[in-house]
């Protein structure tokens, strides 16, 4: 049996290098809690934290104070949460994160228009990838505050925890430029070298391509690159560097997985990409287990209700044992899958946060999830 | 067949297939993610853009799996309509293609769609349908409604030509008796909500909704009337020994108290799984429900939820 390595989360958060801690992982997995319950004991012991959620569950986020959507960071403030540093929150807004971003970076009158474009409606609400991009951004915008001492963030929720490092790529390569002049340039006069490189099939290719996309879209697209690269210097070069940033030391990859075979297949493909790009992981973190409470092996157990069910006789007992038996299997289970990840990957510290009965959307909670993740996982 | 991620969706999705097929039809599995679950929940290897056998189903019926690529339809559409050869590959190796697609999400959407009816329409020799049903592994539900609603998506591709006529061929079918959007959840918060959501936003779109399938749900294991007090921790310790002790079985103190834990979160889950339970019932759609496989998915576990999917009378 593989040896596990522990993945030791307050050495983690308390380490003042530590400036960015991303929870990446698929979908369902409980990512937003986790963030979430990590940024709260990060702030217990002292940390100006802020977290930045993408979709949380509605109760969670009252609980954060973030009833309201804007897209800036608030203090969390509840009774009895008094903590040592400061917790604040934010909701990821997309479409608000995109305005800001061509605010900033534009004339106001540039802005207006860049913003009226009817492409501008279509990739800031429609784009895969758009979500993933304006993350990314506001994450290098939090960096650029420097008011945080430890940024945690939760990942857009997608089939796949690779999409959070994809879809930016993806989207600028889309925005780039490149492809719109390939396709706009035949229509100009002048036209450009590459034409003649063209054979006549390729030439009525690109025709057919741009035919498809529609000419309206194309010329709409082709004028919100231009007045967007000549002043906010490009959707590429701005992936790039928030891409950079998850490079530096001071960034820490958690994947966050429950113990089922597609996320922890999914978590497989996150750690050897991240190790085939050299970026930092930091460790596994297996969520929602449940460990086996009670030391009596299930054959006995389920031998014992079979015997008081033959009587009719104490049926509470009896469904004590056959709840007790179904967890050692779930127990098992999970154990198996945990082991078949660690046999993969040994060198990736984990840690097992037993699962909460309840869904957890209070402050109180989430100091449980952190102290779990914090290893003191004793199960309620 | 839509749900929030990490509902079981594919899994689902696959035992409908097979139950589908089961005494003799021909059905056709379809993923359009491009994230070969279909695949990886069958352990083959990842599945090309074309129709494959998959596996049987009971009574002579056959399982077959199409994963669609947009990118490649998009290649068959130019090859169809402009006859391409060669410089279809070009455009694809250039980019031109991905690009196109991700450029107008909705010519994605329409590409994948009218593939799925191009598959639904097709005859053989005799005139016979090639597929009795085709189930698909459509997006999840934040994003299913703009996936089949492909009429807003022509806003934004060509208003006029083969596309435009392949669309309306599309929004027909999606919108007619023949398509039925079923759901998958899970009994907790997030699923449901968004479960209820999707199918107020199917309705408003006037695409049908079909059934809630409940997946995963756990057997509850306490006498109904022992839940309520069990889920606030009134568990009756000295009543469990009597039991035990009754069944033979004398634990020490510290076995006890563990059990009486584990007692109390399993009541504490079955309570939560029936608040979850009536909220759904708000939605007023058929629901099934599904039961938790301990040992995990595999072939054999399709199977075994398909002949239960056949039991709930699906056919």
């Amino acid at each position: 049996m593989a040896t596990r390595r522990a993945l030791e989360i307050d050495r983690l958060i308390d380490d003042p290098k530590t400036k960015v801690i991303c929870c990446c992982g698929s979908g369902g997995v409980g990512k937003t809690t986790t963030a979430a319950a990590l940024a709260l004991r990060a702030a217990e012991r002292g940390r100006t934290t802020v977290v930045l959620t993408i979709d949380p569950a509605r109760r969670l986020a009252q609980s954060l104070g973030l009833a309201e959507l804007d897209n800036v960071p608030r203090k969390v403030e509840v009774e009895g949460f008094n903590p040592a540093g400061e917790l604040w929150a934010m909701m990821l807004d997309m479409r608000r994160t995109f305005d800001d971003m061509i605010i900033a970076h534009t004339d106001p009158q540039r802005a207006e228009e860049l913003l009226a474009s009817p492409f501008y409606q279509t990739i800031s609400t429609s784009f895969s990838g758009t979500q993933e991009y304006m993350a990314m951004e506001k994450l290098g915008q939090l960096v650029a505050d420097a008011e945080w001492d430890l940024i945690v963030v939760d990942t857009p929720p997608s089939r796949s925890a690779l999409d959070f490092l994809d879809a930016p790529k993806r989207l600028s390569s889309a925005l780039d430029g490149r492809m719109i002049r390939l396709l706009t340039a035949p229509a100009r006069a002048g036209g450009w070298g590459i034409r003649k490189a063209l054979t006549a099939s390729l030439a009525l290719g690109m025709k057919a391509v741009s035919t498809v996309i529609g000419g309206q879209l194309l010329t709409d697209a082709s004028a919100f690159m231009q007045a967007f690269n000549s002043t906010a210097g490009g959707f590429k070069e701005r992936a790039q560097k928030t891409a950079e940033l998850l490079r530096s030391p001071g960034t820490a990859f958690l994947v966050v997985a429950a113990p089922e075979p597609d996320a922890l297949r999914e978590a497989s493909y996150f750690v050897e990409r991240l190790s085939s790009e050299s970026m930092p992981l930091t460790g596994l973190v297996a969520n929602r287990t449940h460990p086996v409470l009670a030391d009596l092996p299930a054959p006995r157990a389920l031998a014992a209700a079979e015997a008081l069910e033959a009587k009719n006789s104490a049926p509470l007992a009896a469904a004590v044992l056959r709840l007790h038996a179904d967890r050692v299997a779930l127990d098992k289970r999970e154990r198996r899958l945990l082991q078949r990840f660690t046999r993969a990957h040994p060198d990736v510290p984990m840690v097992t946060v037993p699962a909460l009965p309840r869904d957890v959307h209070d402050i109180s909670g989430l100091r449980i999830i952190g102290e779990r993740l914090a290893g003191n996982g004793k199960a309620a | 067949m839509t749900g929030k991620g990490g509902t079981g969706k594919t899994t689902i999705a696959a035992a409908l297939g097979i139950a589908l097929a089961a005494g003799g039809r021909r059905v056709l599995l379809a993923e359009v993610e491009g994230r070969q679950g279909i695949a990886q929940l069958f352990d083959t290897e990842p599945l090309p853009y074309g129709e494959r056998h998959l596996v049987s189903a009971p009574g002579g019926g056959e399982l077959r799996a199409l994963h669609i690529d947009a990118e490649a339809a998009l290649l068959e559409y130019f090859q169809l309509f402009y006859n391409l050869g060669f410089a279809g590959r070009t455009l694809r190796r250039m980019g031109a293609i991905e690009f196109a697609t991700t450029l107008a999400p909705g010519l994605r959407d329409v590409l994948l769609t009218g593939k799925i009816k191009e598959c639904a329409t097709r005859t053989d020799s005799t005139g016979r349908h090639v597929y009795d049903h085709i189930v698909v592994d459509a997006p999840p539900t934040g994003r299913v409604v703009k996936f089949l609603d492909v009429t807003r998506a022509l806003t934004d591709v060509t208003r006029s030509g083969p596309i435009k006529s392949q669309a309306d061929g599309v929004v027909k079918l999606m919108h007619s008796e023949q398509t039925v959007v079923h759901v998958v959840t899970l009994l907790e918060e997030m699923p449901i909500r968004e479960t209820l959501e999707a199918i107020e936003e199917l309705q408003q779109a006037d695409l049908r909704p079909g059934a809630v399938l409940i997946n995963r749900v756990r057997q509850p294991r306490l006498p109904d009337r022992s839940v309520t007090a069990a889920a606030d921790g009134r568990v009756d310790a000295s009543r469990v020994r009597a039991g035990l002790r009754e069944a033979g079985l004398d634990l020490p103190d510290d076995v006890l108290e563990g059990l009486v834990a584990e007692t109390v979160e399993h009541a504490i889950r079955v309570a939560t799984e029936r608040s979850a339970a009536e909220q759904l019932s708000a939605a007023d759609q058929p629901m099934l429900q599904l039961p938790d496989l301990p040992d995990g998915i595999d072939v054999a576990a399709l199977y075994e939820l398909a002949e239960l999917l056949v039991e709930k009378g699906v056919r």
